[in-house]
């Protein structure tokens, strides 16, 4: 798959290898900017909540 | 035969390519994501110092506290917020001298992402009762990354419009994300009238993990009206930090959706 990729790139072995860093940088620059941000919140991660019913508001507590 | 290497190769390549992916995103997670994130949210807070100080806050005018136990805590005292809106500063000395971040209402993804959140219809500031806020300790700016540096004593203040409301760390403990009776407004005793004020936090634990909740307990030491200046356990960090005025104003809402809208507490 890569070695395809290889072939296909033009120029002598540095052009190649300044592409193929070009390449990596656009997909890297894809992540970071649209599909990380998009999956983070899907993750289980980092919750910080207490979950369920939250206990009952001072009003409620103090009987008003 | 080379069908068979060829295609093992290519599965190979697609494995190695998804282990990158894998810590490219913790990368950007807990790198990238969260030092942007994390200026982004001491720059509103220092902006919304910088506004307090010049008298052009749009921060929202809470009620006064504390409200005494048995006392005037009239239906419509405690304001319902926008959810999403900033309604305070929240300051830990312990986490750096101008250590600063702005509250939100609210709990949502979207409301943490921004910064820490105040659980609806807990106390507010100052108020009897037991005010708690989510913030995250990993992720998104990682307000509450040293939440276990917290030890008894240690002051955690909450900044209105019109006060300073100081506490004082009593003690943390390691819970479900199930035991709500933290954010009790007797913490840690559900259905007990609350005579004090309390501030709970709450981030996850342990780090990278959603297993269970870290959790510290702070109870009110003072309130002090920002016209007496402040607070001496503040005096080290300065007002309004230089840079401030370059924090992005987009990161703050539109001023005019912020309006605090009375209503009969409990009947939301």
């Amino acid at each position: 798959m890569y070695a395809a990729l290889w072939r296909v790139l033009p120029g002598t072995r540095w052009v190649k290898a300044f592409w193929a860093l070009v390449l990596f940088l656009v997909v890297v620059a894809i992540l970071f900017t649209w599909v990380f941000p998009a999956i983070a919140p899907l993750l289980p991660f980092d919750r910080v909540t207490i979950d369920g019913a939250f206990a009952p508001a001072i009003g409620e507590a103090l009987g008003v | 035969m080379r069908i068979v290497r060829g295609v093992l190769g290519v599965v190979g390549e697609l494995l190695v390519t998804a282990g990158v992916v894998v810590l490219l995103f913790v990368a950007w997670q807990v790198g990238y994501s969260s030092l942007i994130e994390g200026r982004e949210q001491a720059d509103v807070a220092a902006q919304l110092q910088e506004e307090l100080a010049k008298g052009t806050t749009t921060l929202p005018q809470l009620p006064e506290g504390p409200q005494l136990p048995g006392g005037p805590l009239v239906p419509g005292a405690v304001p319902s917020l926008d959810d999403g809106a900033v309604i305070a500063i929240i300051r830990i000395p312990r986490f750096g001298p101008d250590w600063a971040r702005p509250v939100y209402e609210g709990i949502s993804l979207g409301v943490l992402a921004k910064g820490p959140g105040h659980y609806p219809r807990t106390s507010l500031p100052g108020q009897i009762g037991n005010m708690a806020i989510a913030g995250h300790r990993t992720t998104h700016g990682h307000p509450f990354f040293d939440i276990d540096a917290l030890a008894a004593g240690d002051v955690i203040v909450i900044e209105t419009r019109s006060s300073y409301a100081v506490y004082r760390v009593a003690r943390s403990t390691i819970v479900r994300p199930s035991q709500s009776e933290v954010v009790a407004p007797v913490p840690e005793k559900i259905g007990a009238k609350p005579t004090e004020s309390w501030l709970t936090l709450t981030s996850c634990h342990p780090k990278f993990s959603a297993a269970q909740r870290y959790i510290v307990f702070a109870k009110l030491d003072r309130l002090v009206p920002r016209t007496a200046g402040l607070p001496p356990e503040l005096a080290a960090a300065p007002a309004a930090p230089a840079g401030a005025a370059a924090s992005p104003a987009a990161a703050i809402a539109d001023p005019t959706t912020w309006p605090v809208t009375s209503s009969v507490l409990g009947g939301a």
